[in-house]
């Protein structure tokens, strides 16, 4: 691959002169460096909001779900919105590590490490929700259909929430692993430059024993491909699965069959949105951006603004079909979400995931650092009121008039969130300064060919 | 210590005079530690204990002490040393007993369980007053009050009966001997045996003047009735043999004069006769609150008090001659129908007033003897209202002016209940003597010297009779729980009598009632009926003026008081179930409020609000009656005459109740000269009350399907398929119908063989009561999650009786302007307006518990299969293997399923009957009692059913039809509810499930429920 020819036209994927060994030093640098005050001061912060969210969970667990703002109608409100929102998160990881590489898009290497570092740690957050949302999470292993002493008792596999303990743990193992064997030969770099005896003992075992073989090589490229090929499913399968959890009722605003898709192009919107967002301070932080280029964060606004547009067209289909079904609960729902005491975060979905992305036509405001950078996080926020709209707005008047009620959070639904926010930004914080935050090994690959140095050294000679 | 072995380190150390070796030895070894921190060192070297041995003591002890501190399971059950006969574990014993406790009159018969009365049920073989209504069947809750006073008192102090008998003795006989008057204030009592008790004592003591209080008094009904038939009771009315119904805010199907009349009222609603030639009863209510009875009116008018005087005027005036005075023009087209609907319909017509004033009542029975009403049975008066307005007043103002020296007040609580309760309070504790015979600590007996502890009614004898000829008998159904006498024996020992009631009663009834029948067989059926041979001479009603009912104008604003479905008159407020009990109109619960219309809310500025969580919030208002000021909270009622206020009796108790049932206002405060209509000031309040209302939307949303109604015109006159319609489903463009094996995507559950549940409602028979609410609650031990929970809508009911109000002036319009809705302007705006309830609304009311869906859709969501089908047709719940995801709650489309977000048993949080050994006694061990993080819902009372099949088979003998029956449609006395099996052809339930009327709720969803609805069918021209 390394001897690929680009374009001349093409912008160089590493910029700045880098060689081989600037690149093992940039890459190695945040992990042998010592922390600034910026690190402890947010992970500090991310840290005390993990403990907070520890808290109450502690309190839920302890006391029960009423310590949540639901009720007899609205039985799922902000668990299950922030295990979807979560789970969609989690979506961008595979999708730019095993879809890209399928797709041989080269620009994915400066960027899957972190992509699948953020899958896997959103989908631990997202893993908590199914758990802690039960009445009696101590029992959870329930769902798992493991051979019991309770007679004849088995899961009931009609059940989407069966589906998804599967899709989310095969998700979860894959990803890591995935995500590991790409480690292996940059832990071994990081291992090799060790001074440490700790380190060195740490970064050997990390590493699985790399020894930059041939053979290593050569099988390591071999995994690299099988696992893209069976991750690339999963991409498609878990959030179809999770849309099934509400496709698959009865609810008028659940029941509705363009769920899986428009799931699936939601949630590689707001993993790609987090990723923009992760990836904006972390470039600059540790210093990355000759590996991070603005080209990187062009290409990934495209992406949002396509999946964004498609979001856009999945609402907009939903509510022609409402209408066009002819059936009056259906009719009212969707009425009723755009319409009804929950307008407001109807609106905050549209504004947010339908109409912001729209400014990604531009190139300007494209490649304009700070502009991405709020745009990702208007479209989190965009994702989060799209699941809640789905969920609460939905349950909160459904057939009989007599049962609609509304939904109001308490602070222990709001502290949970907060916590596993703060959760994914210690295991993100943590992963930045130990473990090496750029696919170096996969970058040197393409340096001769897309290296700024290079591309020069060449153009000139020729 | 003990040892005494010596250690030789070298042989030189033999020498002990040898200094080079004491100076090594002290040089090289470390010396011996002193002993001298031990008291004593010689007794410790002498001691034979070793350090081993010290080690064991110390471990012994540390043990020892240990296990002596954990205290073991105490587990307090008693087996009993000698087995009675009856009581065999599992097996329940009924009872058929009586309640009466001055407001409710009812027989009944009681399940008990190892002994311990556990539920109401209704005794449907008593030909009087055979029906419970919500408050009996929540009575048995009230036996295992924690509050219940458990001895006599003296001056607050506990004593004993032998030193509470010696006290009041000698005071009473001091005060005979002085001749000084002492009232005896007893509710409404028509005990044969207890009047005559009652005289006995007065023949001792003749100082003593018995007189009867009802707290909310029938007075000028009765006056009327005893002017012209000369009794003191109340004309029964039989509603079943009725055509035309006009009320003048009378609410016979809540307490007017006693209630009682639901069973009869139903019967002649329900349209039956010929196909195409049915007929039922129409009903005209005039009202101002918009009660039970008007919410169940085919026509239900608005009106102030003054407007329902003229009505009965002008109804009077036009039947029977006079000047007839012209109504307002709004109020004249009713009237006028009302009246020509009561002329045809001839004998079959019947006219009931609520007014209270002696000429209004007369007129109603000068109006019904000239009809020659059928339905009006002057000549069975009903017995359970005796009160005497005057005599209760001059008592009262005796008592406060000091001219009588003693009150015995025999469950009653006047401090409480009467409107100047406070002054008469003072009054009370300037007495020489005052006695209170209660079971609680309320406000009359905590100003009132000695305190006599009463049993509960089922732990008491008794014996009553409703009805000329109409006896009941009351028994205990467990051994008094405290150290409590009922009043009469009190009576009988402090008049020297040495007998006990249950002598006197058995004594009374042979020698005067039974006429050699067996008194065991009247005691095992809780009635015994005579011919009656009273004989009335015919009144003649021409003396009657009404010229100042035909004159009466309104001044002002009106406050009606009136009483709820849930509290009566409030005996029982430290009763959970009650508390949690939603009205059936407001559907509030731990509440009272002032109800206002619409028009006079926005006038006066108050206003209801919901906050973010959907919770109801209403303005405090300011009311003053007479000089008294209240501040109460205000709830719009849709339907409320305009210029009138409601407010209901029986909240506002302080004493005797836990801090949680201390909700609301005492309305008894108003209720000054016995008068329900009150002139009223009201002023808004810049303050807010929070409510704990459980259904926050009150429209159906045109929703035309979910109650199924039409008009007895179209029922007769058109197809099924025009006012049933079965919804369709499109299939390869041929429409079939969804319940269609055609368009099903499920496997059909086999349901050929076994039983197969079905239950029916009656939307035309169900009043909206609620008994079934409290009998499920009772049944099922569901549990109660107070105010704070049920305003964030987490109440746990397993039935629930939903209420709708027509946002136009008929549902039938609503369902039209829905169907004429197009474009998305005319949505938006056309639904906002349908959230809103009319200002007169048609008012329908639909039980829905759990509908045991064949295709269920919570089962398929069930992760772990908690949530499965059963053969029988029941949708069942495994609650130990649910592990509380919601997810089968959420996809439920119905919304039947109750999630436990807390533990609601043995915890203090929810300091109600499941958290104390002795409200605990009320659950049903039959029943689980669901832990937290677990889901719930009705089980179609799968205990009952099977306990009907296991009997049957013990038997060796089929099932009847009359064996299945659930808590609900065991407790509906009008047979809205019809529970059985649909396998067995001969059964109602599957007569009913043919009929033209049967519906089930959302069709169209395609969950083919086990619980099927008729269509509501209403007597009105159609709209």
């Amino acid at each position: 691959m390394a001897s690929h020819y680009e374009a001349p036209i093409r912008k160089p994927l590493v910029t700045g002169d880098k060689t081989y060994h600037d690149v093992t030093v940039d890459v190695a640098a945040p992990v042998e460096g010592v922390a600034n005050n910026q690190w402890w001061i947010v992970f500090g912060i991310a840290l005390s909001a993990l403990l907070w969210g520890v808290g109450c969970i502690i309190y839920t667990i302890s006391t029960g779900i009423g310590t949540w703002g639901l009720n007899k109608t609205v039985g799922w409100a902000w668990d299950i919105t922030n295990f979807v929102w979560w789970v969609g998160i989690g979506h961008a990881g595979t999708l730019i590590s095993a879809v890209l590489l399928l797709f041989r898009q080269k620009w994915r290497m400066a960027i899957n490490r972190s992509a699948e570092a953020m899958t896997i740690f959103s989908v631990i957050q997202a893993g908590l929700f199914p758990i802690i949302h039960m009445g009696r999470p101590w029992l959870a292993y329930w769902t798992l259909p493991i051979p019991n002493g309770f007679g004849s008792l088995w899961v009931n596999f009609n059940s989407p929430l069966l589906w998804d303990v599967f899709a989310i743990s095969t998700y979860l193992s894959v990803s890591l692993v995935f995500w590991w064997t790409g480690l292996l030969p940059d832990f071994a770099m990081i291992r090799d430059r060790a001074v440490l005896p700790f380190q060195k003992k740490i970064y050997s075992l990390l590493s699985f024993g790399w020894s930059g073989r041939a053979k290593d090589w050569q099988r390591f490229e071999e995994v690299s491909l099988v696992l893209a090929g069976l991750a690339t499913p999963l991409v498609l399968s878990v959030h179809t699965i999770v849309s099934f959890d509400f496709a698959t009722s009865v609810i008028p605003g659940w029941h509705t069959t363009i769920f899986p898709p428009y799931f699936v192009a939601g949630a590689i919107f707001s993993g790609f949105a987090m990723v923009n967002t992760l990836l904006i301070i972390m470039r600059k932080v540790s210093n990355l951006e000759n590996y991070i280029t603005v080209q990187h964060i062009e290409l990934m606004n495209i992406v949002i603004m396509i999946t964004g547009s498609i979001v856009g067209v999945a609402y907009i289909t939903e509510l022609f079909i409402a209408w066009y079904s002819g059936v009056e609960y259906e009719q009212y729902a969707f009425l009723n979400r755009a319409t009804g005491p929950y307008w407001w975060a109807y609106w905050s979905m549209m504004t947010c995931n339908v109409f912001s992305p729209q400014f990604m036509w531009f190139k300007k405001l494209r490649t304009s650092i700070m502009f991405s950078f709020i745009i990702s996080i208007v479209v989190n926020i965009g994702m989060w009121f799209e699941r809640f709209v789905i969920i609460v707005t939905s349950l909160h008047r459904d057939y009989l008039p007599s049962s609609w009620t509304m939904f109001s959070p308490t602070f222990v639904d709001i502290g949970i969130f907060i916590g596993t926010i703060g959760f994914f930004f210690v295991l993100f914080l943590l992963y930045a300064r130990t473990f090496p935050v750029i696919a170096q090994a996969e970058v040197k690959t393409i340096l001769k060919a897309s290296g700024e140095k290079y591309k020069k050294l060449r153009d000139s000679k020729s | 210590m003990a040892s005494n072995k010596t250690y030789w380190k070298n042989l030189a150390q033999l020498d002990t005079s040898d200094e080079a070796v004491k100076k090594l030895e002290h040089n090289e070894f470390v010396s011996k530690l002193p002993k001298d921190f031990l008291s004593d060192e010689k007794t410790l070297d002498e001691s034979s204990t070793s350090r081993r041995d010290f080690l064991k003591y110390v471990g012994f002890s540390t043990a020892a002490a240990t296990i002596a501190a954990c205290e073991g399971p105490v587990i307090k059950s008693v087996p009993y040393v000698v087995q009675p006969e009856q009581i065999r574990p599992g097996i329940a014993n009924y009872y058929a007993t009586t309640i009466a406790d001055g407001y409710d009159f009812a027989s009944i018969l009681i399940k008990t369980r190892e002994g311990r009365p556990i539920k109401v049920e209704s005794n449907k073989d008593a030909p009087t007053l055979g029906c419970a209504n919500a408050r009996v069947h929540a009575s048995v809750l009230s036996l295992y009050d924690s509050l219940r006073l458990q001895g006599p008192k003296s001056n607050g102090e506990d004593i004993s009966w032998d030193n509470f008998y010696l006290q009041t003795d000698s005071m009473l006989k001091a005060l005979a001997a002085s001749g000084k008057e002492i009232i005896l204030l007893i509710p409404t009592l028509p005990s044969p045996t207890s009047q005559k008790i009652i005289s006995d004592f007065i023949a001792v003591y003749p100082n003593v003047r018995p007189v009867v209080y009802d707290t909310i008094s029938s007075d000028t009904a009765l006056n009327a009735f005893e002017k012209y038939y000369g009794q003191r009771a109340l004309a029964d009315y039989n509603f079943s043999k009725a055509r035309t119904i006009v009320s003048i805010d009378a609410d016979f199907l809540g307490d007017w004069q006693g209630g009682g009349y639901e069973a009869g009222y139903a019967s002649s609603r329900i349209p039956n006769g010929d196909h195409k030639k049915a007929d039922m009863s129409q009903h005209f209510q005039f009202e101002s609150n918009m009660s039970l009875t008007g919410a169940n009116a085919d026509y239900r008018i608005p009106c102030n008090p003054a407007d329902q005087k003229n009505i009965l005027a002008f109804i009077y005036d036009s039947l029977i001659g006079g000047n007839v005075r012209e109504l307002s023009e709004e109020l004249n087209p009713l009237a006028q129908k009302a009246l020509t609907a009561l002329t045809k319909s001839g004998t079959k017509g019947v006219l009931v007033s609520g007014i209270e004033d002696e000429v209004a009542q007369a007129t109603v029975l000068a109006i019904n003897t000239y009809l020659k009403s059928e339905a009006f049975n002057p000549e069975s008066p009903k017995l359970i209202r005796q009160g005497n307005a005057k005599e209760v007043l001059t008592a009262f103002q005796a008592i406060e002016a000091g001219t009588v020296s003693g009150l015995i007040s025999v469950g009653v609580n006047p401090v409480f209940s009467s409107s100047n309760g406070k002054e008469l309070g003072e009054a009370i504790k300037n007495l020489e003597f005052s006695l209170s015979f209660t079971s609680k600590m309320d406000e009359t007996a905590s100003v009132s010297q000695f305190v006599a502890a009463t049993p509960h009614y089922l732990e008491s004898w008794g014996d009553y009779e409703f009805k000329p000829g109409h006896f009941s008998l009351a028994q205990p159904t467990i051994r008094p729980l405290f150290n409590t006498h009922q009043f009469q024996d009190v009576l009988l020992r402090l008049a020297g009598r040495n007998t006990k009631l249950y002598d006197q009663i058995k004594a009374y009834w042979n020698e005067n009632i039974l006429n050699l029948s067996s008194w065991s067989k009247a005691l095992h059926d809780g009635y015994f009926s005579v011919e009656s041979s009273q004989e009335f001479s015919k009144p003649s009603f021409s003396e009657l003026n009404i010229s100042e009912l035909r004159k009466a104008s309104s001044k002002g604003m009106s406050l009606v008081l009136y009483t709820k479905t849930g509290m009566g008159d409030g005996k029982q407020a430290n009763n959970p179930w009650l508390q949690e009990f939603p009205d059936p109109i407001t559907r509030v619960s731990w509440d009272n409020y002032l109800t206002v219309s619409l028009t006079d809310a926005e006038a006066i500025g108050l206003k209801n609000t919901n906050t973010a969580n959907g919770a109801l919030n209403g303005s405090y208002a300011t009311i003053i009656v007479g000089g008294k000021t209240l501040k109460v909270p205000i709830i719009i009622q849709p339907g409320q005459a305009i210029g009138t206020v409601g407010l209901s009796f029986g909240y506002g108790k302080r004493m005797g109740l836990k801090d949680e049932m201390q909700t609301g206002v005492n309305a008894f405060e108003l209720y000054q000269n016995f008068n329900k209509v009150q002139t009223v000031e009201i002023s808004a309040l810049d303050e807010e009350h929070e409510f704990a209302c459980v259904q926050l939307h009150n429209t159906l949303m045109g929703r035309g399907d979910i109650i199924k109604e039409t008009t007895l015109e179209i029922f007769n006159t058109k197809d099924k398929k025009y006012w049933n319609k079965m919804p369709q489903v499109s299939k390869n463009h041929i429409e079939f119908d969804v319940t269609s094996p055609e368009v099903d995507m499920w496997q059909e559950f086999d349901r050929s063989i076994g039983h197969h549940f079905n239950l029916s409602i009656d939307l035309n028979s169900c009043t909206g009561c609620g008994a079934c609410v409290i009998a499920c609650h009772a049944e099922n031990n569901v549990p109660v999650v107070g105010k704070r929970e049920v305003r964030k809508s987490r109440d746990m009911h397993w039935l629930r009786i939903d209420r709708y109000y027509s946002s136009a002036d008929s549902f039938e319009k609503d369902n039209k302007t829905k169907e004429a809705i197009s474009g998305i302007g005319d949505s938006l705006s056309i639904f906002g307006k349908m959230e809103q309830a009319a200002e007169n609304p048609q008012v329908a009311f639909q039980p829905v518990m759990c509908q045991h869906c064949n295709h269920a859709p919570c089962e398929t969501v069930c992760p772990v299969a908690a949530t499965s089908h059963g053969r029988q047709g029941q949708n069942h719940m495994a609650y130990n293997r649910c592990i509380g995801t919601r997810y089968c709650a959420n996809n439920c489309p119905y919304k039947v399923r109750r999630f436990n977000w807390f533990l609601y048993n043995k915890n203090d949080e929810f300091d109600y009957h499941m958290n104390n050994d002795l409200g605990r006694m009320v659950l049903n061990p039959d029943v689980v009692v669901r832990s937290r993080g677990v889901m719930e819902k009705c089980s179609m009372c799968i205990q009952m059913t099977q306990k009907t099949i296991l009997d049957a088979k013990l038997e060796g003998r089929e099932i009847k039809d009359s064996d299945w029956n659930c808590a609900c449609s065991n407790a509906c006395d009008t047979g809205a509810m019809v529970f059985g099996d649909l396998n067995d052809e001969k059964s109602k339930v599957a007569e009913l499930h043919q009929g033209d009327r049967m519906y089930h709720l959302l069709e169209s969803v395609g969950t083919k429920p086990n619980v099927m609805y008729q269509v509501k069918v209403r007597n009105t021209d159609e709209v």
